[in-house]
């Protein structure tokens, strides 16, 4: 790869909600709209990320007490596929149609995909989903065509508060290592290369513990535990082999 | 502002709240309304600011606010004249600024009594026509021009809505060198001393009892307010519609100027007022207005009566002194503007030629008019009063009664189809074949489908430029007033009439190009710049000449093609200019991005310090200079002093930096140029669950109100039947959709965001009327009823006073009938009172009941509303008295 | 559903979740059709092993009884794999690469494979065209590869984040292939003649033993992801599996003591309709678990993320560091609110003292997160 590994650093402290990550993403890649309906869960009637959307942001309403005082916290929160180090849907896709561009990002080629479907149970976060009248799978590219053109993603591009942070990935962890230790009840998300996926190519400054926004609190690519899986299918095929032989060398005519 | 400041227009521009100690956003929900601006109250955050909210509800921008203030809707009056109590009491005003650079010391004529003597009354009350005389109000020793030998065409003043009752530019005085001024500030009669004793009862208690603002919460904001606003730290405020849309609104925002002045934030870096306006242009529909009583660059529009030719109008609203003393070359461009060489000397420059107004016509007034059926015909461009104007039937009602109706705008709105599906088809009022109204839906151009400029929030043009081109019969704005007025001089060329002369000598010879005739916006633009005699563009409004030579479309925009080139245009990258940005777009007044930047420098021309150094004197070079164009004369010193019986600009001394006042003041009480009083007073909104707990006067005596039977009000207080409406209401914005949603609600991307209208409540509210989370609700007041889903959140806080607990409701206005995502259109709730200043209508302070399930349909609707108004014994008269105290101190 | 009480506001995001809703994608198989392949996929594997050990062993019924399963079964594999693609016309492009770390893939080409073979074979069954030993080596063929066939899929569907697949890991390739081996027992003997069925039999009920006694080791190991298997539709399914299986070793156990064709075409049966339950239930089971944010989060919770090294010590050690700075003191309007950002920290060492309790937080929770169950 001549080019650095480029990410995603959503820093949600500063996030207002607006969407305008969710309405730019899909402007600019042609996304159909994702269903008409008032889900009230706060602000959120997008529900969550598919392959109709892929941003999608979070609102949660949580009572905070600090001091004695019970206060209202708001909290915000742009979700987006993680460009996992190590990425399952990657890993699991029969044909190839998933694959890691030179900017370190994992993206569908919609022309080889034939809606195997695999991907979608082997995420980790529930990102990849398939379009049920077009049966390929669908999700962010990083905006891969923007980045083939030196521009940065239409999301990053539209965040007014520079939520969405875009840029090498390295830089990006740097500066968000700086962000948190500013910031009250602020950690990491998908920061360290040591977690269950390699470290996300899109991590996150959050306010709360991951599974209020909806995301696993330690997710583990599940590629990690292949080889188990592969022994003890060597095992079990050869029990099943030495069991057929065995029925019939025990077995009188 | 305009009467504080001298300027109708926010003090300072978006960017520079990040160099803000502390930002208090009242009356706005920036980060939800203006969520690209507020990345610079995110920057100052970043820096180390205090960002504090004061809204009823907790919203997107107090999720990230360090403060969040719930505060009872329609009581911010309270709140400030609170915080300017508590800064007088304590002693921390900026003495020095105050001192030199606002009126604190000028002695207020014997003459007046304040509200503290008259129970809620300033002296002048006239309960004949419903007004105030102005005259006890003014200096000692001036004559306010406003004023000056025209008492009797004093209520045609109020009606016409001048323009700097409108808040356009300071009211003219004479006499200036009468005036007497207490530097000591000690004079019972100074207006420091004024100010002191009008908010003396606005105590942390008093604030409590009225906003339900807990004393620590109060507290907490007072002393971030006042420990980020001195030589070294400033403070910003920010507000938007949620302090315009008031019976009182104008003095909220006079409130806060009051309190800015005190604290010597003015035209300081991170200090000011940012006046947040909505709508890519609506700061430029003022400039060159689409307002009945304003002229471009907020000439007045002049009227039968009290002008005669121009000599009269200049004298009348010009000054002797300040910038405003130049109004006459202004005027004399503009004509030239229009009329090109018809326009000369001896003819007045065709002043004839201006319609005139004869009084009130703005648009609530208009609405009564074609109830009245005295206006025949309305052109609505982009425009949507059946959905985004107060009270929806009486706009539709209205519209019924016309003539002819024209609707402009991309899709069909429900200002153009009401006739046939709006709520009264539903509900039987009206019959379709009954209307007579015609109704022409002419296709509008995008913005990206067509040329022109955009004038934002803050004073800044920005070029726009066409894409591509509009669809089918979609056309731009100017493609369609360009023909329509070429169409009607066509029409009209053989007319020897002399009333046909201001039509036919009008230049109207734009060059149009390409496949529509589209006409050039460039063209119109370098008008609006304007020409010397030798044709060459003008560059700023300096050279404008009252002897013909000059033409000038604007005058507070001359200076936009200056060099002839299209400043709006300009679009050097931030990374390569100072954090000012002065050549990206262009901002009038000439480019200043920072207005009365004077004041960022004391009195001896030193920055106040070096942390908020913005322009400052270079004795060296004899002029001013800094981060930005000086809003000042460039070569007068700080010590300068005019001469006795000096005029216009050279009238104002080296330390006035309020060069659009009269005295160059910041003006703390204002003497003349607002209809409802010199200092802001809390009054309770026109419909108001709870008594004012400071005087007798309930409302402000002065609001407009009107007897239609289309908009009765609600009882107050503890008037009978006030308790059929129990809770307080308010109406907002969300970020994704955009008022009136004839651009949002036709988009799936957006209306998929929030698909439904919906009101919030609390759970303590929900649970007291039986409301579900995600179930219907109806809301009801004395002029519809309407239906929404339902939000139970806490963010909607009940508001806890002393003696009860005052519920609110909270409504998104954008819905309406027409688009993908449909809904009942929150504005059918809303009454037609109005702000008697600029006749604004209070969208923020209502009483409501609500109920669970949804509304009935069809006759049905009307008599649930009918029921509602017997319940509450409503009659024409309910609401509409002006006085209700007895003018006496308590 | 929310009872009413619950729904008396924006739900307060439930503090394990976000409004309840999935954390991770279910399956967007049809689970008629995946369910069945792993059936029918099982059922050719079993077969053809039989059909193998058949020719070797001169029991020509069972041989051709086991070989035209085999084939049938393919076929009918091909069929619902196939139409259970977004995109059934792009299926050839499975063969655009061989990948190991993808179980579909490398099945893929197992079925292939297996697949030529068997048609080869089971033709050679039908009519004379094959020759016997092309048809023999064809059969021994795919009898080879049968082993994989029948147990890759336990890899397959554990190879996802779906909680009860996937926590199942170790013990679905065993489950998937004692599964297979009762099915094709089963139906094996149900269709051959009485004299020849007993290895039939006898893998019949071995099959179903040895899945049985893995399934009981499983749900005792599973903890809360054990749930989805017994409740609901899964549960249905499982319940019915393992009872309908039982009574077809019961039959077929029967039928080797006292031969009969009516006991081992009920007991074959029985254990085909068996196996095809238990793999309905998986399917059910692991689109359940995945549907239910809990079963995503708990585990994730409880695999040492609140030991002190991090998880929660987390926050409380955030909190002390700022109450720290606090204490310092320095000039700021409005402090004691928690959700404004502290004072910048001004000394370089305050800032590093910062920066090394994060790093050290940081680094034992990647620690505290590895330590799983063994």
């Amino acid at each position: 790869m001549t080019s650095p590994r480029m990410g995603f650093f959503t820093d949600t402290s500063v996030c207002i909600g607006c969407k305008a990550c969710e309405v730019a993403c899909k402007e600019w890649n042609a996304i159909p709209d994702d269903g008409q309906s008032l889900l009230g869960m706060s602000y959120d009637n997008t529900g969550g990320l598919g392959a109709d959307t892929w941003r999608h942001v979070a609102f949660i309403e949580k009572p905070v007490t600090a001091d004695g005082r019970t206060e209202l916290r708001w909290l915000m929160s742009s979700d987006v596929c993680k460009h996992c180090t190590h990425a399952a849907c990657l890993d699991v896709c029969p044909t190839g149609a998933l694959v890691r561009t030179e900017f370190g990002t994992v993206v569908v080629q919609e022309d080889i995909c034939n809606g195997c479907g695999y991907c979608v149970p082997a995420c980790p976060y529930g990102v990849i989903d398939q379009r049920k009248d077009d049966g390929r799978v669908w999700k962010c590219t990083m905006c891969y065509d923007r980045q083939l053109g030196g521009q940065e993603p239409a999301c990053a591009m539209a965040c007014p508060t520079k939520s969405i942070q875009f840029g090498p990935l390295d830089e990006l962890r740097e500066r968000a290592a700086e962000r948190v230790a500013e910031v009250p009840d602020a950690r990491l998300y998908g920061a360290d290369p040591d977690d269950g996926v390699g470290g996300a190519g899109a991590f996150f400054l959050l306010l709360d513990e991951p599974e209020v926004y909806g995301l696993p609190p330690d997710p583990v690519v599940t590629t990690r535990d292949l080889p188990r899986m592969w022994r003890h299918a060597a095992i079990a095929a050869a029990g099943v082999a030495v069991a057929v032989v065995g029925s019939f060398l025990g077995s009188r005519r | 502002m305009g009467t504080s400041f001298g300027r109708g227009g926010a003090t300072t521009f978006q960017q520079d709240l990040q160099n803000a100690d502390c930002i208090v956003i009242q009356g706005s929900n920036m980060a939800e309304c203006h969520p690209v601006g507020f990345q610079w109250v995110m920057e100052a955050k970043a820096r180390g600011a205090t960002v504090i909210h004061v809204d009823p509800r907790l919203t997107r921008t107090g999720a990230v606010a360090d403060l969040h203030v719930p505060i009872r809707v329609g009581s911010d009056i309270a709140l400030l004249g609170g915080l300017i109590n508590y800064v007088l009491s304590n002693g921390l005003e900026f003495r020095e600024y105050v001192a030199a650079y606002t009126n604190a010391a000028t002695i207020v004529s014997d003459d007046f009594q304040d509200t503290e003597d008259l129970d809620g009354l300033f002296s002048g009350w006239q309960d004949e026509g419903a007004h105030y005389a102005t005259d006890s109000w003014q200096y000692e020793g001036a004559e306010v021009a406003s004023s000056a030998g025209q008492r009797q065409r004093s209520r045609h003043r109020h009606e016409t809505g001048r323009g700097h009752e409108h808040g356009s530019h300071g009211a003219s005085i004479s006499g200036l060198q009468n005036i007497r001024r207490d530097e000591t500030l000690q004079d019972p009669r100074c207006v420091f001393q004024i100010i002191k004793r009008h908010y003396r009862r606005y105590t942390p208690e008093m604030v409590a009892g009225i906003c339900g603002i807990p004393e620590d919460v109060f507290d907490r904001l007072a002393r971030a307010v006042t420990e980020n606003s001195n030589r070294e730290r400033t403070t910003a405020f920010v507000y938007a519609v949620g302090w315009t849309q008031h019976t009182v609104g104008v003095q909220y925002i006079r409130a806060a100027a009051i309190l800015q002045l005190l604290l010597g934030n003015i035209g300081r870096p991170g200090g000011g007022i940012m006046a947040l306006r909505g709508h890519a242009s609506i700061q430029g529909s003022t400039d060159i207005p689409t307002l009945y009583n304003l002229l471009p660059g907020y000439l007045p529009m002049p009227h039968p009566k009290a002008h005669g030719g121009l000599d009269e109008y200049v004298a009348d609203d010009s000054s002797d002194t300040g910038y405003w003393g130049n109004m006459r070359a202004y005027a004399v461009s503009l004509l030239k503007a229009y009329w090109a060489d018809a326009a000369t000397a001896d003819n007045d420059y065709c002043f004839d030629y201006l319609p005139r107004i004869t009084g009130d016509h703005s648009s609530y007034q208009t609405v009564q008019n074609q109830l009245e059926g005295t206006c025949k015909g309305y052109f609505l461009n982009g425009q949507n009063p059946a959905v985004g104007s107060a009270n929806g039937k009486a706009q539709r009602l209205g519209m019924a009664n016309l003539d002819w109706l024209v609707v402009r705008d991309f899709a069909l709105i429900e200002s153009a189809t009401w006739w046939k599906d709006g709520p009264e088809i539903e509900s039987g009022e009206l019959r379709p074949e009954e209307i007579g109204t015609e109704v022409f839906f002419v296709p509008a151009a995008a913005h990206t489908e067509k040329d022109g400029s955009f004038t934002n929030t803050q004073r800044m043009l920005q070029w726009h430029h066409k894409a591509i081109d509009p669809p089918d019969d979609a056309r731009s704005d100017l493609w369609f007033w360009f023909h329509l007025g070429r169409i009607m001089r066509e029409k009209r060329a053989a007319s020897t009439a002399e009333r046909d002369r201001p039509l036919l000598d009008l230049t109207w010879n734009y060059s149009t190009a390409g496949r529509l005739a589209e006409p050039s916006a460039e063209e119109v633009l370098q008008e609006i710049n304007g020409w010397k005699a030798d044709g060459s563009c003008l560059s700023s409004y300096d050279e404008l000449k009252d002897d013909g030579s000059t033409v000038c479309g604007c005058w507070i925009y001359c200076g936009v093609y200056k060099d002839g080139k299209n400043q709006a245009a300009r679009r050097t990258p931030h990374t390569e200019q100072s954090w000012v940005a002065p050549d990206w777009g262009w901002a009038w007044p000439a480019n200043r991005r920072l207005l009365y930047n004077r004041a960022s420098a004391d009195p001896e021309g030193r920055p106040w310090s070096d942390r908020k150094a913005y322009v400052w004197w270079d004795a060296e070079q004899g002029k001013w200079t800094g981060h930005d164009v000086p809003d000042f004369q460039p070569t007068k010193a700080p010590d300068f002093q005019p001469e006795a019986g000096a005029k216009g600009p050279d009238a104002l001394s080296g330390i006035d930096p309020f060069i659009m006042q009269a005295d160059g003041k910041g003006w703390l009480y204002v003497p003349a140029g607002l209809s409802d009083g010199p200092l802001p007073t809390h009054y309770e909104p026109e419909e108001s669950p709870v008594s004012n707990l400071l005087y007798g006067q309930q409302q402000n005596p002065a609001r407009q109100v009107n007897r239609l039977p289309v908009d009765p009000y609600h009882p107050s207080a503890d008037e009978p039947g006030a308790d059929v409406f129990p809770y307080a209401m308010t109406t907002y914005r969300l970020t994704e959709h955009h008022t009136a949603g004839g651009m949002s609600r036709w988009l799936p991307y957006l209306s998929e965001l929030q698909p439904e209208m919906f009101c919030e409540v609390s759970p303590e509210l929900a649970a007291e009327v039986g409301l579900e989370h995600l179930g219907w609700a109806t809301v009801i007041t004395a002029r519809n009823a309407i239906e929404a889903r339902v939000l139970v959140t806490e963010r909607i806080p009940p508001i806890r006073l002393p003696d009860r607990v005052v519920h609110q409701v909270g409504l998104p206005y954008h819905w309406g009938g027409n688009g993908i995502s449909v809904g009942d259109a929150a504005n059918e709730l809303a009454h037609m009172a109005l702000d008697p200043n600029v006749h604004i209508q209070e969208s923020k302070a209502l009483t409501c009941d609500i109920r669970p399930g949804r509304r009935p349909r069809g006759p049905e609707r009307l008599q649930l509303v009918q029921e509602y108004r017997r319940r509450a014994g409503i009659t024409e008269s309910t609401g509409t008295a002006h006085r209700t105290s007895r003018g006496e101190s308590r | 559903m929310k009872s009413s009480r619950e729904r008396a506001m924006v739900p307060p995001a439930d503090f394990r979740s976000y409004y309840g809703r999935p954390v991770l994608k279910a399956p967007v198989w049809n689970a008629q059709e995946i369910g069945g392949y792993f059936f029918l996929g099982g059922l050719a594997g079993g077969s053809a092993l039989l059909a193998a050990g058949a020719d070797l062993t001169g029991r020509t019924g069972l041989r051709r009884a086991t070989r035209l399963i085999a084939a049938g079964a393919t076929g009918l594999s091909y069929a619902a794999l196939i139409h259970d693609l977004g995109r059934p016309s792009r299926f050839i492009h499975m063969l655009r690469v061989i990948k190991p770390t993808s179980p579909m893939s490398v099945g893929t080409w197992l079925l292939s494979g297996f697949g030529s073979m068997i048609a080869l074979t089971a033709a050679g069954e039908a009519s004379a065209v094959v020759p016997p030993r092309l048809s023999r080596a064809a059969g021994l063929g795919a009898g080879l590869l049968a082993p994989a066939l029948v147990t890759y899929t336990g890899v397959l569907i554990a190879d996802t984040a779906v909680p009860v697949w996937h926590e199942a890991h170790r013990e679905m390739p065993y489950i998937f292939g004692a599964s297979a081996l009762a099915a094709a027992g089963g139906l094996a003997a149900a269709t051959s003649p009485t004299a020849e069925a007993a290895p039939a039999r006898a893998i019949g009920v071995l099959g179903v033993v040895a899945e049985q006694a893995v399934e009981h080791t499983l749900r005792r190991r599973l903890g809360i992801v054990a749930e989805p298997l017994t409740q609901g539709r899964a549960g249905r399914f499982i319940t019915a599996a393992r009872w309908t299986s039982r009574a077809g070793a019961a039959l077929l156990a029967a039928s080797a003591v006292r031969r009969s064709r009516t006991l081992d075409v009920a007991g074959g049966l029985a254990l085909a309709a068996g196996s095809l339950l238990m793999r309905l239930g998986y399917v059910h089971a692991g689109t359940a678990s995945a549907q239910d944010p809990r079963y995503t989060v708990e585990p994730q919770r409880n695999n040492g993320l609140d030991v002190a090294a991090g998880g929660r010590g987390a926050l409380g050690g955030v909190q002390a560091a700022q109450a720290g700075l606090d204490a310092r003191g320095s000039d700021a309007a409005v402090r004691d609110h928690p959700r404004q950002a502290p004072d910048r920290v001004e000394r370089a060492e305050d800032r590093d003292a910062v920066a090394r309790h994060r790093a050290g937080q940081e680094h034992g929770a990647a620690q505290g997160r590895h330590q799983r169950p063994a």
